[in-house]
């Protein structure tokens, strides 16, 4: 099957110390892929290189996204050809009201894409019932984007707008990061909600507990800025039992 | 200075080629553009009183000059690019149309072009109960205005009063008594027209009386096109638990000047709420003086300025407490793109009498460019032992992890630009409480942005 992500030999430094020293990995659509790797291994930096954030910089290899050169779009550019990063510390966005930003973002893409914009009512009738899914109340439309919100209702937040932007391909970034068992039930259907044949997905994560919930196709393991293993689900298992302290010492 | 060690009283900012003289007698030293002001001086044809309101407030005019940097109150504004033009008076009368743009506050309408009243563009038809509009040209020819044109406003204050109280022929002369219940509004328009071969210059003088009791909100708008000076004086007075809530757009055109002084005066329980949002002009000076002056009166002076391309905008406060048990809030918001710069100068006096006030001052800038600019200049005197007052002051450029959040979404950078410059001004619109009034600033707000976000090319 045709990579929806191919990234090849991608290297990128951070002031100008490296920290991805090569990753290659492929991504169909329609599968799951986890990235597992202690602390410092590179995985959030993978996350943000795919996503454009500015003081990354990528120091070698590509990135093909759905057949276009993915490292050569403005962040913005990224999102419209569908691409979505779920932050582990989603932005807060003082003065900024969640509808309005939602509604917003939603339209441009829809402006990109040359479809017709929502109008209020029709955003609020679609937003409604993906807010029901994920156990969230209306009156966090009213808020402000992220601010004064749990750690809990952040990451709700972050599904909350994938699944009302509808990306292509989502990059979870240690989503399960500061939930409790019931929050992180609730977030991993959400994501479940949105697999599909036609949707690749990225899950960055620690632990292995999230992937419990989300069952991933393939797991890759992320250490010292490179993949130094993959396998089926059952890696992850192995993982958690083991911990990555053989295979740090084997790289 | 040759003559100023004779006649010190009459000494003014020299400029080459301003020295005149006349039969070996020294002549007071006058700058050029000073002496082309004075010469608009037309032969006063009403009462006594009136002559003499103008001979001191020329004599004033010509002694202070156009103020330098040297002048602590004018630091941070260079007055030279004003300075060095020769402005004209404005021709009287002519075909003039409302611009587009004008914002609809869906209230009665008073339209001032170059300064004068223009009934024809004006719309009082459905003006409330308990207000009582005229024109000042009007009121000065039935012979009236005694004892309210310069009440609040002295000559002696300051260059462009004094210009103001020798030129200014025309303004809107308000007299509200209508009680809240009647919801009173007004919209005063102002619309310079440049575009001849000298700019013009014209000096409105409003005269603004709210009664005890009684409530009105005026939104004041300027706007036009071309070179001109815009120089606005208002004297409000607000009686006993009276209230009025100043809603302001400074939208002038790029090539105009505005240079507006606004007196209040607030008596016990009074409050006057206002909110300045300046979006126009190359230069532009907001000057407001507010005295509390009775027990338990309140001020709000909030407002905002966004300047972009080589645009100065300069917001200048005096608030008195001069009563006990008195409020006062200040917030300004200054966002700034280009090479524009701001100025924000507020200054708190609290008299000795005036224990148990509760001041407030906040400004805050946005910069947007590195080569835009704000000097901030808070200043509290205070001479009672029992008050509560603050001050605070943030300069910041837009946050990186906020813009790439946005843009992550798939929001472009100037969408994303204008949602948080939007989001910095919200808490500051928020004072405005007309929806009407707000949603007339918001639209002005985006459209700022348009220009200024072209302007930089990005």
């Amino acid at each position: 099957m045709k990579a929806m992500l191919k990234i090849e030999g991608l290297t990128a430094a951070i002031d100008e110390k490296t920290v991805l020293k090569g990753i290659d990995l492929e991504v169909p659509a329609g599968e799951v892929h986890a990235i597992m790797g202690p602390n410092g291994s590179g995985k959030s930096t993978l996350g943000y290189v795919l996503a454009g954030r500015e003081g990354y910089e990528v120091t070698g290899g590509s990135v093909q996204f759905r057949g276009e050169d993915l490292l050569a779009m403005e962040p913005e550019d990224r999102a419209a050809a569908g691409l979505f990063l779920a932050f582990q510390y989603p932005v807060e966005l003082p003065g900024v009201g969640n509808a309005n930003f939602l509604r917003q973002a939603m339209n441009a893409l829809r402006r990109k894409r040359g479809e017709a914009e929502l109008d209020a009512m029709q955003f609020l009738k679609l937003v409604r019932g993906r807010m029901k899914a994920l156990g969230m109340t209306e009156e966090m439309l009213k808020r402000f984007v992220n601010v004064g919100f749990s750690g809990g209702e952040k990451k709700r937040n972050e599904i909350l707008q994938m699944a009302v932007l509808e990306p292509a391909f989502c990059v979870l970034d240690e989503t399960d990061s500061g939930l409790d068992i019931d929050a992180l039930k609730i977030v991993a259907d959400g994501v479940n909600a949105l697999r599909g044949p036609e949707r690749g997905m990225l899950v960055i994560t620690h632990y292995q507990r999230l992937l419990t919930y989300i069952v991933p196709d393939r797991v890759h393991v992320l250490l010292g800025g490179r993949i130094v293993r993959s396998g089926g689900p059952e890696l992850a298992l192995e993982l958690e039992e083991k911990g990555y302290g053989e295979l740090q010492q084997a790289a | 200075m040759a003559s100023s060690s004779r006649q010190p009283e009459m000494a003014v900012p020299v400029m080459d080629g301003a020295v005149r003289e006349m039969g070996g007698a020294p002549m007071p030293l006058v700058h050029p553009s000073v002496a082309a002001m004075l010469e608009l001086r037309r032969a006063e044809e009403g009462p006594e009183w009136l002559a003499t309101l103008r001979d001191r407030a020329a004599e004033a005019f010509a002694r202070l000059g156009f103020p330098t940097r040297r002048n602590e109150a004018w630091h941070y504004t260079d007055l030279r690019s004003l300075a060095e033009l020769r402005f004209a008076a404005p021709e009287r009368g002519g075909a003039a149309r409302l611009p587009d743009g004008v914002a609809d506050a869906g209230a009665p309408r008073l339209v001032f072009v170059d300064g004068a009243f223009r009934p024809d563009l004006s719309d009082l038809d459905s003006l409330p109960d308990g207000v009582r509009v005229e024109s000042l040209s009007s009121l000065l020819a039935m012979g009236g205005g005694e004892g309210r044109l310069g009440a609040l406003a002295d000559a002696e204050s300051g260059t462009f009063v004094a210009l103001n109280t020798m030129l200014a022929d025309d303004g809107a002369v308000i007299t509200c008594t209508a009680a809240p219940e009647a919801a009173a509004r007004l919209h005063l328009v102002s619309v310079g027209r440049g575009g001849g071969e000298r700019p013009v210059a014209f000096h409105p003088r409003h005269l603004i009386h709210i009664a005890e009791g009684a409530e009105l909100t005026l939104f004041d708008s300027a706007l036009g096109e071309g070179a001109y000076l815009n120089n606005t004086v208002a004297e409000i007075t607000l009686g006993k638990a009276a209230r009025m809530t100043h809603v302001r757009l400074q939208a002038e055109a790029a090539t105009g000047f505005q240079v507006s002084t606004v007196f209040a005066h607030v008596a016990e329980e009074a409050e006057y709420d206002s909110f300045v949002l300046a979006t126009g002009a190359r230069l532009a000076r907001n000057e407001v003086h507010a005295t509390l002056a009775g027990p338990k009166a309140v001020a709000h002076l909030n407002g905002a300025q966004l300047g972009d391309g080589a645009r100065h905008v300069d917001t200048t406060t005096v608030l008195t407490h001069a009563a006990p048990n008195c409020a006062s809030r200040q917030t300004f918001k200054s966002v700034l793109s280009g090479a524009s710069r701001a100025v924000f100068q507020g200054k708190i006096h609290v008299h000795q009498v005036a224990q148990k006030t509760d001041g407030y001052q906040m400004n805050q800038a946005l910069l947007l460019s590195p080569t835009a600019e704000i000097d901030a200049k808070p200043q509290l005197e205070i001479y009672a032992d029992d008050v509560k007052c603050s001050h605070g002051a943030t300069v910041g450029e837009l946050d990186a992890d906020q813009l790439f959040y946005l843009r992550s979404r798939g929001l472009p950078l100037a969408e994303a630009r204008a949602m948080l410059i939007e989001a910095f001004l919200a808490d500051a619109l928020e004072a405005v409480r007309d929806e009407t009034l707000r949603a007339a600033l918001a639209a002005a707000t985006a459209a700022w942005w348009a220009r200024a976000h072209a302007e930089a090319g990005a």
